[in-house]
């Protein structure tokens, strides 16, 4: 038999044969738009919401948490309405997870206020006594680094202008550092007081947590 | 350099670098066990569940597993080529660079520098740092293979080059994303098309460290280990193609009932069932090498584990096909279920082969005899017990919460809120701790027998 003398060759012939498979169903794929589609109704993450989903991203929370409602009965009972394509069309990386310690993310925007994640994400015992999840209330005690929002926005082409970018920062931190900020008492009490004028990780986070899902409702209005 | 001239300083500084390796992967494996029922020991950002899993999950892929195929690989190599390492210098550096490279990656998940991509967290510089490594690899596979005294290439040795090819295809594409600074960077792929590399990659740098490798290791060591030929040459060479020809479509199992299309997945189906054929085609060779002398079972210390080892295979190799079954995919996916699937396959398999063909290859490459093989037998017996009781554990607990998530009221709602489905497992997840302290014990003698091997004096002839 030739090729079994033939280290080149068989090289070769190998990596041609891993490449029908990769082509079929990854590369081809790849360049189908009904792959991703994308929606305008399904907005970009604002600044605050991307540096919330980078801490997602750091902290490796989609080690426990899914982000994809799959379309069962049961399922959707539980989340809501299954998940859309054209949800994750911003998604660099996709966040879909592969093991459900944690309960799925991706319909929790909305589902409660700001106060019950700061008060959760400082002790989930504290609210769920037998909760395995570990608690997070040192990210109150970071403040948030935006020197990269720019570029990163400019990076994934999210289409922000750079005055944008610091408009959506500036906004956000008036909204819970305000008087009238309906989770002001809760924030209060999980952020350390030199930093409670000011962005913590804790509430880009929770920013985060607060767009998940949200545009979905816009999309099945529409069809 | 030993008097036939093979390079072996670098064979027993990977095994060692492997079990090293080996023990700090499972210590964190332990740890995050044990958060699983007792959230006190997410004592520091340092050490919550989310950065140490993948500690855990890179610390025995690429420590461990990749050490553990750079050191039977580099001796294979050498052996079935009757050549020397072609760049012997080259093999120690890409021995040092290695240990430095999986520190850095250590330390840098630890630091939460981690992309999510499975298996494939590491940062952009230190996936430049890989590519290298995997480079200085390759060329000494290719540059002693070039030069070899034997003009056939055994069976190991087809594996060993797919397994170099495929490495560098899948890390580089699944790997490729755009820098903002030195330690954050974006995948170049969006949503669905990410979901689709990533588990194109995910699924087949399992198939080419935990499958291709390791069969690289048992057509080699079993043979050597009983003095059997391997029963059939013809059966090898159609399971070899048919291997890497269909593991390549069926990434997409991983990603049943998600927003991808559905035809990916489909095609995905379709394909792991087919794999089941070569997969088995490697277990009924193996079965077939021992017949007419299953005796060695029981006076070969050795062949209890590669047996035993292709077993776990072949019963992997059908679990995983059904998995992907859309309706048990439905069942099963998201639960311990497939965690269990996953442990058979890398505390079963994987690891009882590397721990044959170490106790064949070390006192070979220093000239010594093993330490002792009643160690080795306990070591045995002990990562078989806990390697069982801990896969079953998470079946079990995979099964109840799957049917937790589905069961329903008379009136149609849901009769367990999510907490309950985990607070249940409690019982399975301290059964687990106790199951993995049992195979870590094993693991230790594991190691204390080939480290009390080589500390003794080399046997004059």
């Amino acid at each position: 038999m030739g090729i079994y003398s033939k280290p080149v060759v068989f090289a070769v012939l190998s990596a041609l044969v891993i490449l029908i498979g990769t082509i079929v169903t990854v590369f081809i794929p790849l360049f189908m738009p009904s792959t991703q589609p994308v929606s305008p109704l399904i907005k970009p993450y604002t600044a605050i919401e991307l540096e919330g989903r980078d801490l997602y991203i750091r902290e490796g929370c989609n080690n426990c948490h899914t982000q994809t409602v799959r379309p069962l009965r049961t399922e959707v009972l539980r989340y809501g309405e299954y998940s859309k394509p054209e949800e994750f069309a911003y998604d660099r990386p996709f966040l879909w997870g592969s093991r459900r310690t944690g309960p799925d993310l991706n319909r929790i925007g909305g589902k409660y206020p700001d106060s019950w994640h700061y008060r959760h994400m400082q002790s989930p015992q504290g609210m769920f006594e037998k909760s395995n999840m570990p608690p997070y209330g040192w990210l109150a005690e970071n403040p948030l680094d935006t020197r990269y929002s720019i570029k990163k926005i400019s990076v994934l082409g999210y289409g922000y202008s750079a005055a944008e970018v610091e408009q959506q920062i500036a906004d956000y931190k008036a909204k819970v550092t305000a008087a009238s900020y309906d989770s002001k008492e809760t924030r209060d009490q999980v952020t350390p007081e030199k930093l409670r004028n000011d962005l913590t990780e804790m509430d880009a986070m929770i920013a985060y947590l607060q767009k998940l899902g949200r545009d979905v409702k816009n999309l099945e209005a529409k069809k | 350099m030993s008097e036939t001239g093979y390079e072996y300083r670098v064979v027993r500084g990977f095994a060692f670098s492997a079990l090293f390796w080996l023990v700090i992967g499972l210590v964190v494996g332990l740890w995050i066990a044990f958060e699983m029922f007792n959230p006190a020991l997410n004592l520091t950002p340092w050490l919550s569940f989310g950065r140490l899993r993948v500690v855990h999950t890179n610390g025995l892929g690429l420590g461990f597993g990749l050490a553990g195929i750079f050191a039977t690989s580099y001796y294979i190599l050498q052996r079935l080529t009757r050549a020397p390492l072609a760049f012997p210098k080259l093999a120690l550096a890409h021995l040092y660079l290695f240990n430095v490279a999986i520190a850095l990656a250590a330390l840098s998940l630890f630091m939460g520098m981690n992309t999510t991509r499975e298996y494939a967290e590491l940062e952009w510089p230190l996936d430049v740092g890989v590519v290298i490594l995997w480079v200085m690899y390759a060329i000494n596979v290719f540059g002693t293979l070039l030069k070899r005294q034997e003009k056939q290439m055994y069976i190991s040795l087809w594996y060993i080059i797919a397994m170099t090819v495929t490495i560098a295809v899948l890390y580089i594409v699944n790997n490729l994303a755009v820098p903002v600074t030195l330690f954050k960077s974006y995948s170049l792929y969006a949503g669905a098309n990410d979901a689709n590399v990533e588990w194109w990659y995910g699924h087949n740098i399992v198939g080419f460290i935990f499958t291709v490798p390791v069969l690289a290791m048992f057509y080699y060591f079993l043979p050597k280990a009983t003095g059997l030929p391997i029963y059939s040459h013809r059966l090898s060479i159609i399971s070899f193609w048919a291997l890497i020809f269909a593991y390549l479509w069926t990434g997409a199992h991983h990603l049943m009932l998600t927003p991808l299309p559905e035809w990916i997945q489909t095609v995905a189906i379709a394909f792991s069932i087919f794999l089941i054929a070569p997969s088995w085609g490697s277990v009924v060779n193996g079965y077939y090498t021992l017949q007419g002398n299953w005796d060695q079972m029981r006076s070969n210390y050795l062949v209890k584990f590669f047996i035993l080892g292709i077993t776990f295979y072949g019963l992997q190799t059908l679990q995983g096909p059904l998995q992907g079954l859309r309706t048990l995919n439905a069942f099963f996916h998201y639960t311990d279920w497939v965690v269990g699937h996953v442990h058979m396959g890398t505390m079963g398999w994987v690891a009882m082969v590397i721990s044959a063909s170490f106790y064949y290859m070390i006192p070979r490459i220093t000239g010594n005899e093993l330490h002792s093989i009643k160690l080795a037998n306990m070591h045995f017996w002990l990562i078989l017990g806990g390697q069982l009781t801990w896969t079953i554990t998470m079946w079990i607990g995979g099964i109840q919460q799957g049917a937790m998530w589905k069961a329903t009221n008379p009136d149609g709602s849901l009769m367990y809120n999510f907490l309950d489905s985990v607070t249940s497992l409690y019982p399975y997840y301290k059964l687990r701790f106790a199951a993995g302290l049992v195979y870590f014990v094993g693991i230790l003698i594991f190691v204390y027998n080939l480290v009390m091997t080589v500390r003794k004096r080399p046997v004059k002839a």
